[in-house]
């Protein structure tokens, strides 16, 4: 029976205590003897910020309660379809005094190991992709996106197509893809998937012209699916000289097997805290990688680490860079611990990892195939990295739905799989297992998935009052976001308190 | 492959193909075009895997390549080295935080999401502003979703960046607006003090700018003192304000909600976060208690509420603007942000306390001030005549360059240079007198 901890722990800001401090800061009292405090008189504080005032104990009592209320990969299996949830190796801390203390505007004949790092790092992604080159500017999969869809946009205007104002988006992409689009200023056009599941090639074909600036797809899709047309879909798009763009949030089903650029990709994402093991910290810090292929390359932003006569520079700018993305240089934090995890791996290990995910979530499916009330488009395609069941017979018959599944397997300790995504399944089930679960876990899941859905039609009432063993139990949404409750930070549940705040319209 | 720590279904391949009924895991592939699968191993310089130790020993060698400073470098331009308490490295690598997934369970996840709220909590306080968002990148992203956001709000084309900014944010955020075309157009400055120029500021045709930018202390470490006039000047014309904040300085000075200006932005690394080489840091995004604002806003926010049997508890809010929902309607594309470093700054603020930040801030102000005194004494002047705070500029009589690498011969990293004879030095609570003498003594050697 697995029971999360319950702590009635109150608000940092709650704490009672004062003439409290948690750590001492160096003191230098002859210096403050020396130098005046002069600060101009308009410039001053007038209230001293609502801070708390605790002793280290209380400090550290207070946030180590906080996370045996939260869930991660060392707790348990974390399923998330399209977010690799893959263990985290320990080694990878290692990286914290080789990076840690560094400044980025040091000189750069300072920091040569780390820039080597840099160096080893953008050549072997770049292998690993089949591209050309990878720059690191980019703390993140989505900052990649934006990147890659400015690089399109540059391509264009280059070339002064000002009419190419069409990014195609397959209706089974992740979310960010048009979100970034439209922050480049991109028209978005979805491109609607056939009942396989895969971009609709006939449908493709229609669209593409001489509006079209690219199309950004990932391969795998969403559905864990591999678009077999990709070489014709690739030729389509280069026919009217549109560029094809890669979201590598998917990208752990093929790693070693397939690579990006030899499907005709010209600009690659990665996003290193999903297929290379950085942690995802809460929802971040990741780290990602841009990468590009043949006339793409001197788009990407900069700055890229170079090899000049046995020492290393980060100042290459490519020639029709579209800047940069970051303050400095990307998660470079993060880029090592991915560097660590390649180490662990080597060339051998990569070839491994698309291969043990994709067995993994097949394996999966043969567990869950004939349950019923879950159902699968193209049932016997084989997935990926990840599968989509649709619970809507469940919904349908007995009014359980997706997010009371979803409660009900957070209920027995296992993190629920995505919901609701991609759009285009209804009441879709979204898991991805990884290839770091062990067997015994992936059977336990599979069992426990099978056993709540047998429930909910027995006894849906029994799925849909789930969770009761976590925390909390559901939570209200409305309070959560209504005008008049809604309390982002305690500094408005204190003001609204006094009445100094009103309804938000 | 026999077995690895990282595999462990390596020996149970045959096992499981038996259950899915294929006699081979190639044959999971069948749908891929046979010419695009990859024939030979990839092409790394690590054919084999490593073992833990090859790789500590590998990460030990290139660790020698970085040269060991004497002290810590004298350098700022955005980020600052600090001090880091042992007990916010200590939190940060709890497991249940470090390797969660952004909380989209709430229930089983009330533990980070009150770490993000009290993150938020802390950060409103500091700013005096109502709304923080659980992170952005960093400061610079931060500054640009800002713009972006003044945007779509006003749908106005152009916006004003001082000429004393980072640098290295204007960077970036004209790379982020390019899509949108927006115009960004020089806020001059005065040329004696080194803060923006009021006087200018009235000349500038104003009808289509969108959003005008403050950074408080500015790049030379320079408090601008004419922020009320600015914010009163923008207000009359609809333009929307931004500020950029160094959050330590806010132990001090004037906060952005005291100024009333509507989207206050900084980054938290020198609020216990380390320097990374420059990432991963944590770009803070607030806005004021306005509903066009909050609508608008980028970036995930946790917000309090409670259960269906009426306990507090914490729960992600205002979804509907965030890119999984809204998709080219959203407000941004962002989904992975800098959660865990939001987290270690919380913790920082909460070991810090109000006695603790305001005194930091007056040792740092401290810091910086001896050392700009003893640079006077040798006859090293600031160009600018602005009151300053952690950062300043110096000018010398000789080119910089070599001052610079006469430091660095001797494992002292000096300051940002400028230009040929300006550098940007900068001191905190880890730069100690002695280190300070030292430092300058060195310069004067050169000069």
């Amino acid at each position: 029976m697995w029971r999360q901890a319950k702590w009635d722990e109150p608000l940092i800001t709650e704490y009672k205590g004062n003439g409290r401090v948690g750590t001492l800061i160096p003191h230098d009292d002859s210096l403050r003897k020396e130098i005046t405090l002069n600060i101009p008189e308009n410039l001053k504080r007038r209230n001293e910020p609502n801070l708390p005032s605790i002793s280290e104990l209380e400090a550290v009592r207070h946030y180590i309660r906080l996370s045996q209320m939260s869930f991660g990969v060392d707790t348990g299996f974390v399923p998330l379809g399209s977010c690799t949830m893959k263990y985290n190796p320990k080694v990878e801390e290692k990286i914290s005094d080789v990076v840690s203390g560094l400044h980025p505007l040091q000189d750069s004949e300072t920091v040569q190991g780390i820039l080597e790092i840099i160096y080893e790092m953008q050549l072997m992604l770049a292998e690993i992709t089949g591209t050309d080159i990878c720059s690191l500017q980019v703390p993140a999969g989505s900052a990649g996106e934006l990147a890659g869809v400015l690089m399109i946009k540059k391509y264009h205007e280059l070339k002064e197509r000002f009419s190419r104002d069409e990014m195609l988006v397959a209706d089974t992409a992740h979310g960010t893809n048009p979100a970034s689009a439209a922050m480049a200023g991109y028209k978005v056009i979805y491109i609607r998937s056939n009942k396989e599941g895969l971009v609709d090639i006939d449908l493709l074909r229609e669209v593409v012209g001489e509006k079209t600036a690219g199309f950004m797809l990932t391969n795998p899709n969403t559905l864990g699916l591999f678009e077999e047309n990709i070489v014709e879909i690739a030729k389509l798009l280069h026919n009217v000289d549109a560029k094809l763009y890669y979201d590598g949030a998917n990208m752990n089903g093929i790693l070693g097997l397939v690579r990006p650029g030899d499907m005709g990709f010209d600009i690659v994402h990665l996003n290193l805290h999903k297929t290379f093991a950085v942690p995802h910290g809460g929802g971040g810090p990741g780290a990602g990688a841009i990468c590009a292929k043949g006339d793409m390359v001197d788009f990407l932003p900069y700055p890229i680490v170079e090899k000049k006569n046995g020492k290393y520079a980060i100042d290459y700018i490519p020639k029709h860079t579209i800047g940069k993305i970051a303050s400095f240089y990307g998660n470079i934090g993060n880029v090592v611990r991915s560097y660590v995890y390649i180490l662990g791996l080597g060339a051998e290990g990569l070839s491994m990892i698309g291969k043990l995910s994709t067995l993994a979530t097949n394996y999966i499916i043969s567990k869950l195939r004939n349950v019923k009330g879950l159902d699968l488009i193209a049932p016997y395609r084989p997935r990926k990295h990840e599968v989509v069941f649709s619970a809507k017979e469940l919904a349908r018959d007995k009014g359980v739905t997706a997010f009371d599944i979803a409660k009900a397997l957070i209920d027995r300790g296992f993190y629920a799989p995505t919901i609701y995504f991609p759009p285009n399944i209804e009441e879709s089930i979204m898991i991805e297992p990884t290839e770091t679960e062990p067997k015994e876990v992936l059977d336990s899941f599979a069992e426990a998935l099978t056993e709540i859905v047998r429930e909910a039609y027995n006894n849906p009432n029994n799925v849909i009052s789930s969770p009761t063993n976590t925390t909390v139990g559901r939570i209200d949404q409305v309070t959560a976001n209504h005008p008049s409750t809604i309390t982002p930070t305690y500094r408005v549940y204190r003001l609204r308190q006094e009445g100094k705040v009103k309804s938000l319209q | 492959m026999e077995m690895h720590p990282w595999l462990p279904n390596l020996k149970y391949t045959e096992e499981m193909l038996k259950e899915i009924g294929v006699n081979d895991i190639m044959n999971l592939f069948s749908d891929v075009p046979q010419d695009l699968i990859l024939k030979r191993k990839l092409n790394i310089p690590y054919d084999k895997p490593l073992s833990e130790y090859e790789i500590s020993q590998r990460l030990n060698e290139l660790k020698k390549k970085n040269l060991e400073l004497k002290y810590p470098p004298f350098i700022g331009g955005g980020l600052c080295p600090h001090y880091i308490p042992e007990a916010v490295k200590f939190i940060m690598s709890r497991s249940e935080f470090y390797t969660a997934y952004t909380p989209y369970q709430p229930e089983i996840s009330q533990g980070l999401l009150q770490a993000i709220y009290e993150y938020q909590s802390l950060m409103a306080e500091l700013l005096e502003m109502e709304f923080v968002n659980a992170s952005m990148y960093d400061w610079a992203s931060a500054i640009a979703e800002a713009v972006l956001m003044a945007h779509r709000i006003n749908r106005r084309k152009s916006v004003l960046l001082p000429s004393n900014m980072n640098p290295y944010h204007r960077e970036v955020v004209k790379t982020w607006v390019y899509g949108k075309g927006i115009k960004i157009n020089e806020l001059p400055i005065n040329s004696t003090s080194g803060q923006i120029d009021i006087e200018k500021l009235e000349q500038i045709n104003t009808d289509d700018v969108s959003a005008i930018y403050i950074q408080q202390p500015n790049f030379y470490g320079i408090f601008e003192e004419n922020i009320e006039y600015i914010v009163d000047f923008a207000k009359k014309k609809n333009i929307i304000t931004i500020m950029g904040v160094s959050p330590l300085s806010l132990g001090l000075i004037k906060p952005p909600g005291e100024y009333g200006i509507d989207i206050a932005v900084g980054d938290g690394q020198e609020i216990g976060l380390p320097l990374n080489y420059g990432g991963p840091l944590m770009g803070i995004f607030a806005v004021r208690w306005d509903s066009q604002l909050v609508r608008q806003m980028p970036g995930r926010i946790v917000g309090l509420t409670k259960d269906e049997k009426g306990n507090r508890a914490f729960t992600l809010i205002l979804q509907t603007r965030e890119q999984f929902t809204r998709r080219e309607k959203a407000t941004s594309n962002i989904t992975t942000n800098e959660t865990l470093m939001a987290i270690g700054s919380a913790v920082y603020l909460s070991l810090l306390g109000k006695h603790g930040l305001r005194d930091l801030a007056e040792e740092i102000y401290v810091r910086s001030h001896y050392a700009k005194k003893k640079f006077e004494e040798l006859g090293f002047k600031s160009p600018y005549s602005g009151e300053i705070f952690e950062e300043f500029v110096i000018q010398f009589p000789k080119n910089y360059n070599l001052i610079h690498s006469s430091l660095l011969n001797k494992g002292i990293h000096g300051g940002l240079q400028l230009n040929d004879y300006c550098a940007l030095f900068c001191f905190t609570e880890v730069h100690t007198r002695v280190m300070i003498d030292e430092l300058v003594k060195n310069i004067a050697e050169v000069v």
